[in-house]
């Protein structure tokens, strides 16, 4: 066999066994993906139901805390990525981290500091690698989040958010992460969760989602206030919690994608290299073939 | 007579949904019992235990930990971040985590915590079984 023929030979078994690989995390992504669907369709009557329940509390009581209301002269603020915790995923995190640095460098813009709070190794690496401060930082969950996750994130942030200026609290949090519109559709997406936009948020749930637009006149126990200092935090947990399932599911299809193309590229190039390969033993042939019939034409004229 | 559409929910499903005669849970300010026809409420709930009688069948236990209840026109829906219904609870489970946190001592927070979760499930799972021998 000749030199060039055993390369491309060498070449195509090689790219074989890239594709078995692909295509196997390509499945893998398939299953999760659907399970992380399941979950987040699970979460989705707990989410309408706090909102609902908010959006009376809000309605009701006419006294604004400082978790509804914005801050006159804004120092810091908290920004949420949400990334993934491995690679493979196409332009996964990367896009994530471009919006995160478009919302710092708006922040900036406007006299804001951004505090850095990082989901997934992802934007950890990002942000390790250009030494810049990580205020927080949690790994490995990011393909299944539990609801523990999201309160540890929840209560770290909110942390920040109840210290005064002064000593380092944070004005405003911010989450960025990849919402799931379906499965070749998903956009990443910046909200602010603290102070509440409640209001336009839920004027136009409580339109889409539920018949009624004027909520009875609750009973509040204890108070429609206490309610809703209560409800607040779980807001914010829930919003993260939907957040991080949302993402999870944006990475498992955007895996899928990524490695479904990686698959079919893979393809291409063995059959590019097949078609290469049997012209480099066509070319073998013809050599020796001329090699023969020059070496039996010399003899004969000999 | 009217009836209460009662549903449960948990941060990540569902627990228990269906028509039910009454409601008994317990609020900051002490117990509070729902029957149909009651006002408007919106009230938080201390962990604890929601016993639930349904139009049909046994009695309902759920144990239920930060949650909150909203009542209106009949329409009842607890929501909670985390709860189990009685049935599910394991009895030997639960007991061996309250020794565990009582053997973490008291200091910690998270020990506690995890006592008084593993508590109300209990009492969630003996509600069951006492209401069982009364009917």
């Amino acid at each position: 066999m000749g030199a060039q023929l055993r390369v491309y030979r060498r070449r195509i078994k090689s790219v074989q066994s890239t594709k078995k690989i692909t295509k196997a995390m390509e499945l893998i992504a398939s299953s999760r993906f659907v399970k992380a669907q399941q979950r987040v369709e699970a979460s989705l009557p707990y989410t309408q139901e706090l909102l609902r329940a908010i959006s009376a509390a809000v309605s009701h009581g006419n006294s604004k805390g400082a978790l509804v209301s914005e801050v006159e002269n804004r120092k810091r603020a908290a920004v949420i990525l949400i990334t993934s915790d491995r690679g493979l995923a196409g332009a996964y995190s990367s896009a994530i981290i471009k919006e995160g640095e478009g919302l710092n460098a708006l922040l900036k813009e406007e006299g804001v500091t951004p505090e850095h709070y990082l989901v997934g190794r992802k934007s950890v690496g990002y942000y390790k690698f250009r030494e810049r401060k990580i205020a927080n930082s949690w790994t490995g969950f990011t393909d299944q989040p539990t609801y523990e996750d999201a309160k540890r994130i929840a209560a770290a942030v909110f942390e920040a958010f109840n210290l005064p200026t002064a000593e380092g609290g944070v004005d405003e949090i911010h989450l960025v992460y990849t919402h799931f519109v379906n499965m070749a559709v998903q956009e990443v997406r910046v909200r602010r969760i603290l102070p509440v936009e409640i209001l336009e948020v839920s004027k136009a749930e409580a339109s889409e989602k539920l018949d009624t637009k004027v909520f009875p006149l609750y009973d509040f126990e204890p108070s429609p206030e206490a309610v809703l200092e209560a409800l607040l935090p779980r807001y914010v947990e829930n919003m993260i919690y939907t957040a991080l399932l949302l993402a999870a599911a944006s990475e498992h299809a955007a895996r899928r994608r990524a490695m479904k193309s990686a698959s079919d590229n893979a393809e291409e190039l063995i059959r590019t290299l097949a078609r290469q390969a049997n012209q480099a033993r066509q070319a073998e042939i013809t050599q020796e073939i001329s090699e023969i019939v020059g070496g039996a034409d010399a003899l004969a004229s000999a | 007579m009217s009836e209460l559409n009662v549903s449960v929910v948990a941060v990540d499903r569902s627990i228990w949904v269906g028509p039910a005669k009454s409601i008994v849970a317990k609020t900051p300010e002490g117990e509070i019992g729902i029957l149909p026809g009651h006002e408007p409420v919106l009230s938080l709930l201390v962990n604890g235990v929601v016993r639930i009688e349904p139009t049909e069948g046994s009695k309902v236990a759920i144990a239920v930990h930060g949650g909150f209840v909203a009542m209106d026109s009949d329409n009842v829906r607890i929501l909670a971040e985390t709860a189990e219904l009685s049935s599910d609870i394991d009895v030997d489970r639960a007991q061996k985590a309250l020794d565990r946190a009582r053997a973490a001592g008291e200091d910690s927070p998270e020990a506690l915590a995890a006592a008084h979760r593993a508590e109300t499930r209990l009492k969630a799972a003996a509600a069951v079984t006492a209401s069982g021998m009364h009917n």
